[in-house]
């Protein structure tokens, strides 16, 4: 209770409250603009977070964070576009609804999902704080090492069938981290005797290149859409009550967010799938999915407004952030020096319950003014996208330039934006660029710690987390290697148009020599230069 | 015909081997580079050498990328993927307005320079309408109020303010 008390006291200020108002109104409107996303906006805000105080900066970007995907829904439902790209499953139920005439009814519904999902995740990591303050102080250097390697193991299997490129990227961003002034030996690494990477390449500047920059080369040269928005009939409370009559596909929902958000590199969509088709199998009406089903929109929307405060929990557990927003989160500590990791829960546990209190509050602030404004909020899906352009390239000076003053950081920034515009242009992830220079920092100074202690390479792994940790990591890579060689027999298969016991070389060569060797065998083959003869006979 | 193969392919076929030979000639190039850009420290250990990480970042980039070109459909390059070099280049005009903002803003000030850039790409966009370049000029003041005035981020005066009278220079400095 105590805990409660002194969290509320680091709350209970003016900024905070207007950081409230602002994270939650501003995500629900980037959310709703197809095209700018939560990766944008908390990478141009993030410089000017800088200078505010860690709880206030970090409810902005939370704000931000978590109403966005309320705001996403609106586009997703009424124009068939989602407003970021978790809201794009919203699109299977919610636009069939709009279609048929029930928009109203498909947004609150909407709503009222999110909602459950926001503020179910937040009472389960409120309830779970104490559990991980006890198991925090279990993470060593080393158990910290392994916990960022399975973290970038996990970002870069969970790209199906773009694994090796998503690992090829994760190691560029890794390499990214270590240009500049290495800082144990004091040594020069890449810097190519030029001074402006002599401190390294700036996070910041990556991220706001590659999600920021590279967003508005794509708006900038792509064409303006036209766009019909429905009219909006009906109550907008009705959502509310109809949620009441799916508890269990809700509740199921939320826990697949909360879980799927703790796991570093899953994230919404794992938790989405996973809900939605929980949904659908156990429904009774499992045909309705994809055609405006009340239960396959709950399953979305709920699934993934669950994850953004499960997503928190290793980030300030452990430091380890699991996708690119927290990543970017990750650098509001650094300034303030506040280190996120066991010290965090041990030292500062007001602090870590103040954030998830204030999460709780912005779900509520988001769905009042939802329920108010959506009439007036749909009509922000009709700016054009190259106007939107526009104005992120003028907004993303602001962040790169307010950090240094340095002309070459913008120069930096262009670069990466081109070069994120061009993994935009071939569907290719931006993320696990971010994470391996997050986590790969970690990773290297973490092991330096951990090797000056380690005699065997079997201690490493000596004490139970870090084994533990060790066995998800080889279960994982087993798991992916496994789905690699399943996928790799069905392209065989699909490419030969026959399904047999086995796919590979030596099991065809065995089938031809045993067809060889039998009786039946040389029937058929007799039969079959017969009637070889009879055709060659015709020419 | 498109192939089983091509048509599982996950993301477009133009410009991808393109990219992945980039990748892999830049991981090679960097790690031919490796022991003149990096130094091997005496007496240390080799998870403590300041050539480990880039080494591990280098060569896991160099395999990834290299099987990445092994395992791609598409075996040469097309008249698709120059097309889509062309595109790639098309974003560097606008890479190129942002420098040129950037370039001008220690000049001739953030305020005068944003009122000019945000209508001046807009009208390149092809708004051209009086609604729309108000709409540009309103978006450009508020911006500089808000990042300037109100969050006081951190962005210098220009010359130009220089030559304003004192009151008005140093008001110009902190808030335009």
């Amino acid at each position: 209770m105590d805990l409660l008390y002194s969290a509320f006291d680091i709350l209970l200020r003016w900024d905070v409250a207007i950081a409230l108002l602002a994270g939650s109104v501003g995500g629900v409107l980037i959310g709703a603009i197809p095209g700018v996303g939560p990766a944008v906006a908390i990478a141009i805000l993030l410089p000017a977070t800088f200078s505010l105080d860690p709880i206030v900066g970090l409810t902005v970007l939370l704000g931000i964070y978590g109403s966005s995907m309320y705001g996403g829904a609106i586009p997703a439902i009424l124009i068939n576009t989602p407003g970021t790209a978790v809201n794009a499953l919203t699109t299977y139920d919610g636009h069939p609804m709009t279609a048929r005439g029930e928009p109203r009814r498909a947004l609150s519904l909407a709503y009222s999902a999110s909602f459950f999902g926001g503020v179910f995740s937040v009472i389960c990591l409120i309830l779970f704080a104490p559990v991980l303050a006890r198991i925090a102080p279990m993470f060593g250097s080393r158990e910290i090492f392994l916990a960022a390697l399975l973290g970038l193991t996990l970002v870069v299997v969970a790209h199906r069938g773009q694994t090796l490129i998503a690992g090829a990227l994760a190691c560029l961003g890794i390499f990214l981290n270590t240009i500049g002034m290495e800082p144990v030996k004091y040594t020069q690494r890449y810097t190519f005797d030029q001074d402006f990477l002599g401190s390294g390449v700036n996070l910041i500047v990556v991220v706001l290149g590659l999600f920021a920059l590279s967003q508005a080369f794509v708006l900038l040269t792509d064409e303006d859409e036209k766009i019909r928005v429905s009219r909006l009939r009906g109550g907008m409370f009705q959502g509310l009550r109809e949620l009441a009559r799916h508890p269990r596909v809700a509740s199921v929902s939320a826990s697949f967010g909360v879980l799927m958000g703790m796991i570093p590199g899953v994230g919404e969509f794992t938790a989405q799938f996973m809900a939605y088709t929980y949904a659908q199998k156990t429904s009774k009406r499992p045909q309705d999915f994809g055609r405006g089903s009340s239960e396959g929109l709950i399953a979305a929307e709920t699934s993934n407004n669950a994850v953004p405060a499960a997503a928190m929990v290793p980030l300030l557990a452990l430091g380890i952030p699991g996708e690119a927003l927290t990543a970017m989160m990750l650098s509001v500590f650094y300034v303030h020096n506040v280190v996120p990791g066991p010290g965090l829960f041990q030292n500062q546990m007001d602090f870590v319950v103040a954030l998830y209190l204030a999460l709780l509050l912005l779900n509520i602030l988001v769905l009042l003014f939802l329920l108010g404004a959506t009439g007036v909020l749909v009509q922000v899906v009709r700016i054009p996208n190259r106007f939107l352009g526009v104005c992120i390239l003028t907004l993303s000076f602001v962040g790169v330039y307010s950090l240094r003053n340095s002309a070459t950081d913008c120069m930096l920034a262009a670069g990466f934006g081109v070069f994120g515009f061009i993994l935009k242009r071939l569907s290719l992830p931006a993320v696990p660029i971010i994470l391996g220079m997050v986590l790969g920092g970690i990773m290297e100074v973490k092991l330096r710690a951990a090797m000056a202690r380690v005699k065997t390479p079997l201690d490493f792994i000596d004490r139970p987390v870090a084994f533990i940790l060790f066995l998800l990591i080889i279960t994982v890579l087993l798991v992916h290697v496994l789905r690699v060689r399943k996928d790799s027999q069905s392209l065989k298969e699909a490419e030969w148009q026959i399904k047999t016991a086995s796919t590979s070389f030596g099991a065809l060569m065995w089938r031809r020599r045993n067809s060889f060797l039998k009786a039946h065998g040389k029937k058929v083959r007799a039969r079959h230069s017969r009637l070889l003869r009879r055709l060659t006979d015709l020419f | 015909m498109t192939t089983e193969r091509e048509r599982r392919f996950v993301g477009p076929r133009r410009g991808q081997r393109v990219f992945a030979l980039a990748i892999l000639g830049m991981a090679v190039g960097l790690l031919f580079l490796l022991p003149d850009q990096t130094t091997w420290a005496k007496n240390t250990k080799l998870f403590a050498q300041p050539r480990f990480w880039p080494a591990v970042a280098l060569s896991g980039m160099a395999v990834f990328a290299a099987l990445h070109v092994y395992r791609l459909p598409w075996k040469r390059v097309t008249r698709h993927d120059v097309q889509e070099l062309r595109r790639w280049l098309s974003a560097v005009e606008f890479a190129a307005w942002f420098m040129g903002y950037v370039v001008l803003v220690p000049i001739a000030g953030y305020l005068p320079v944003t009122l000019v850039f945000v209508p001046a790409l807009a009208w390149r966009m092809g708004y051209r309408r009086r609604s729309m370049i108000l709409i540009c000029f309103a978006f450009a003041t508020i911006v500089v109020i808000f990042f300037k005035a109100v969050l006081a981020v951190r962005i210098p005066g220009a010359l130009l303010y220089e030559t304003l009278p004192a009151a008005l220079r140093s008001f110009a400095i902190l808030y335009l």
